[in-house]
């Protein structure tokens, strides 16, 4: 195989892989916020629905990708109303949304299955940049504004977190409210804002797939990328850029699939398709281990922080728990 | 900045934790605030820091009432709490702590600004901390002169401290003294919480006194000229000092002895040269022999070592030093399981933490004490063996109630149901706090019955009446030294009070 050919291969895959970076950041925001929101798998597939639907009926493509955000925006409140202010359980809620979403998503959508709707313009490369040798042909010639859009959005998440006042009380409250609370925050209103913000990008998600790199609509269309979102975001150590390297790395790893199936078809397809979530285990097992500690601690004080910075995989601290003021 | 508190109430179910409780801080002063645990003292600062809001009464600082609703209203009047267990963050590093919540931070953060703040407060008191160290690896002392740096950061002028001198080493203590007295000449208003009597006397310039939700007394250490350099006190001032705080945080008389002799010549549990340890405390008892039928009583400011000695008796602490035998068993350092087949019990003071189930009910807790292996649970025998406990022990329940519905008399009527028999020694941590007046005659009854049976009872309590009604004998913990065991007829309030001072 051509070099070129291979670059071309892992380039469309980096932009199919979009969707999953936008549901990826979503549930990254709402998980430091201290809220898991179980219902990804649901509110990706719903959105996607509403998105095509939406798109179709008003000949719109931006018009449906609005649509989408304020469903995953209603449904992350569903979340919110009932894990913070009635303080039930985070799985159950959350658990029984995706099961729900996804059941509606195939009942309403019902009359749009595989009928050709709008979709986002087509893909052009960035000037400039395209000519960087690799990086160029990997990221900056074969995308549409939405995948630009995710660049943006991992960056943008990144100096978020690790640059803003904001960001910092946002991981702060994921942490240990009581703590934010006693200096002055309102764990409550940020909880809401985090999860209706992050229900909002799983929104996008599902209708980045209908209405562009899976475009169209049929019974379970996106089903499976909600799950494996959440298991990204675990892998990605809840921050912005690994869960963002997760998300492209699994699109790499499945349609590497694809290429080495053709190549090899002694070895069971399946055998392809588990490939990434097993190398998400064990590198979430080396990662999480006593021995990087052990390891670190021959390295040089400031490398060791970095370093250990960049690989911990510890949750936000109050991941799941209600807050409750004493 | 002057504060004061005027006649806050605050109700907590049916517990009155604050009765018109008053209180004045002068500007550049550091006011002790005493009691034992549960005396209501939390309570007052968590309302005046905005933690809990008060049932009535009136918040002044310098002269106007404030209304403080919340944490960040507290924040607003310069009003900045230290927390007994540091709340911060763990997992992110000492500067991110030092901004988070900052009021002077921007939009978009400048670490480095932040970073030369900080090591400019540090400075000033001596502290040293590493801004880009991680939370989660700094001390207790070291988070608690963070949350202090922090919050002057942030223009406080009132500091409120809620037991800090636990858990932090002896110059880690000597520090925080000498930043806070820096802190009170500069004007501050300083709120010192602590249940430890040395720490006050050396550092507070008032001492306000708190029992059962009220204050019961203040006293100005500054009058008289009794304060010398340095907050050393000639030695007889101490004790008459000590012994007057301790009057005020106890009360004056002490009730009568009421237990009928029950102990035998027999000695069951003995102890010599036991050295015990923990992360704050290293405490020797020389030698304790108890004898059957015996009541000992431990007296003390609460953590001054008792629940240490108690579990080291019950097999949960592992000794550093020293035997403990039972009878004519050695124990040391034999597994609980051990413990437990000699016949030795320990009832704990949390009831729903450590000494009940919490989700179980009466009758599962029955059938968890029964020793057969059997896959299935023999649910009529368990029920009625509850239905037994229930009525004996006249425990206000069903058998298939949980035992966190029950008042916490039901729940320790419950624990003293669910005790094996017989029982050579019984070990127990507050056998009546928070029980009323009929529950506590009640268990003081079971517990002399299984004396004249032959058990022989170690209990720490930190009300004295019990301690002299209940006990043969008495035993006093004071800041890691234990007194040798003194009859409960020769004791006097007086004398008692300076034991517990440390005067022994």
């Amino acid at each position: 195989m051509e070099f070129n050919q291979l670059l071309v291969i892992l380039a469309t895959a980096i932009a199919a892989a979009t969707p999953l970076v936008f549901a990826c950041i979503g549930e990254t925001i709402t998980e430091r916020a201290g809220v898991i929101n179980l219902s990804a798998e649901g509110t990706v597939m719903l959105c996607a629905m509403v998105g095509f639907v939406v798109a179709k009926a008003t000949e719109s493509v931006w018009l449906g990708f609005v649509g989408a955000t304020v469903i995953g925006a209603l449904i992350a409140l569903i979340v919110a109303y009932g894990t913070i202010t009635l303080k039930q359980s985070q799985i159950a809620i959350g658990f029984v949304l995706a099961l729900l979403c996804s059941d509606l998503s195939a009942y309403l959508g019902n009359p749009y299955v595989r009928i050709p709707g709008p979709t986002v313009p087509p893909a052009f490369p960035i000037p400039i940049l395209q000519d960087i040798p690799l990086i160029g042909p990997l990221f900056f010639r074969e995308g549409d504004v939405l995948v630009y859009a995710g660049y943006v959005l991992i960056a943008a998440t990144w100096v978020y977190f690790y640059r803003t006042r904001g960001g910092l009380t946002l991981r702060a409250v994921g942490e240990q409210p009581a703590a934010a609370f006693a200096r002055g925050h309102n764990v409550v209103a940020l909880r809401y804002a985090y999860t209706l913000i992050g229900g909002a990008l799983m929104g996008i998600a599902g209708a980045a797939f209908s209405l562009d790199f899976k475009a169209g609509w049929s019974y379970r269309h996106t089903a499976g990328y909600g799950w494996i979102a959440l298991a990204i975001v675990i892998f990605g150590g809840w921050n912005p850029l690994r869960a963002a390297l997760g998300a492209y790395l699994f699109g790499i790893l499945q349609s590497l699939a694809s290429v080495a199936q053709s190549a090899i078809p002694d070895v069971p397809t399946q055998a392809f398709t588990v490939a990434p979530f097993v190398l998400m285990i064990l590198v979430l097992v080396l990662t999480s281990g006593d021995w990087l500690d052990r390891l670190l601690s021959y390295l040089p004080v400031s490398a060791r922080r970095s370093l250990s910075r960049a690989l911990r995989t510890a949750p936000p601290a109050a991941l799941g728990r209600p807050f409750e003021q004493d | 900045m002057k504060v004061e508190l005027r006649h806050i109430h605050k109700h907590f179910g049916a517990v009155h934790a604050n009765n018109d409780v008053s209180l004045t801080v002068e500007a550049g002063t550091i006011h002790g605030l005493l009691g034992e645990n549960g005396a209501g003292k939390s309570t007052l600062v968590k309302i005046l820091s905005g933690f809990i809001t008060r049932d009535s009464g009136e918040v002044v600082l310098d002269g106007r009432t404030a209304h403080i609703q919340s944490p960040a209203d507290a924040l607003r009047y310069g009003i900045g709490m230290l927390h007994q267990d540091p709340l911060d963050f763990p997992p992110l590093t000492a500067i991110e702590n030092f901004m988070a919540g900052s009021l002077a931070m921007r939009a978009i953060l400048n670490p480095r600004a932040a970073e030369r703040t900080f090591r400019a407060l540090c400075a000033q008191f001596n502290f040293d901390i590493d801004p880009q160290a991680r939370v989660s690896d700094l001390t207790v002392g070291e988070r608690q002169q963070l949350e202090i740096v922090r919050l002057l950061a942030n223009g406080v002028g009132t500091l409120i401290l809620d037991e800090p001198t636990t858990g932090i080493s002896a110059s880690q203590k000597t520090l925080l003294f000498e930043a806070l007295r820096k802190l009170a000449g500069e004007g501050k208003s300083i709120i010192f919480v602590s249940h430890k009597l040395e720490d006050v006397e050396e550092l507070c310039d008032c001492v306000t006194v708190m029992r059962r939700g009220q204050v019961v007394g203040e006293l100005d250490l500054r009058a008289d000229g009794l304060r010398q350099t340095e907050g050393k006190w000639p030695r007889d001032q101490h004790f008459s000092i000590a012994a007057r705080i301790v009057e005020m945080m106890f009360g004056k008389e002490l009730a009568m002895p009421v237990k009928p002799p029950t102990h035998q010549d027999e000695v069951i549990l003995s102890v010599e040269g036991l050295v015990l340890r923990s992360d704050r405390l290293e405490m020797r008892i020389e030698h304790l022999a108890v004898q059957r039928g015996e009541v000992i009583g431990v007296a003390g400011l609460e953590g001054s070592g008792q629940q240490l000695f108690l579990m080291a008796c019950a097999g949960l602490e592992r000794p550093a030093a020293g035997t403990i035998r039972l009878a004519d068993r050695d124990l040391t350092h034999k597994p609980y399981r051990d413990f437990l087949q000699a016949g030795v019990c320990y009832v704990p003071a949390d009831r729903l933490r450590d000494g009940l189930i919490s989700g179980l009910t009466i009758q599962e807790h029955v059938a968890l004490r029964t020793s057969n292996r059997r896959l299935f649970i023999n649910r009529a025998a368990a029920t009625a063996e509850a239905e037994r406990a229930i009525a004996t022990f006249n425990i206000r329940g069903r058998p298939d109630t949980l035992v966190e519905r029950l008042s916490g008399g039901n729940q320790q009527r419950t624990q003293l149901a669910l005790m094996p028999s017989p029982l050579n020694v019984l070990l127990m941590e507050h056998p009546t706090r928070g029980l009323d007046i009929e529950s506590t005659l009640w268990v003081w009854q079971q517990l002399i019955a299984r004396c004249k049976q032959g058990t022989a009872i170690v209990f720490a309590s930190s009300d004295l009446d019990e301690i002299v009604q209940y006990s043969d004998r008495v035993m006093v913990f004071s800041g890691g030294r234990v007194s040798p065991p003194i009859a409960a007829s020769e004791l006097t309030a007086d004398s008692l009070g300076q034991m517990i001072g440390g005067r022994f």
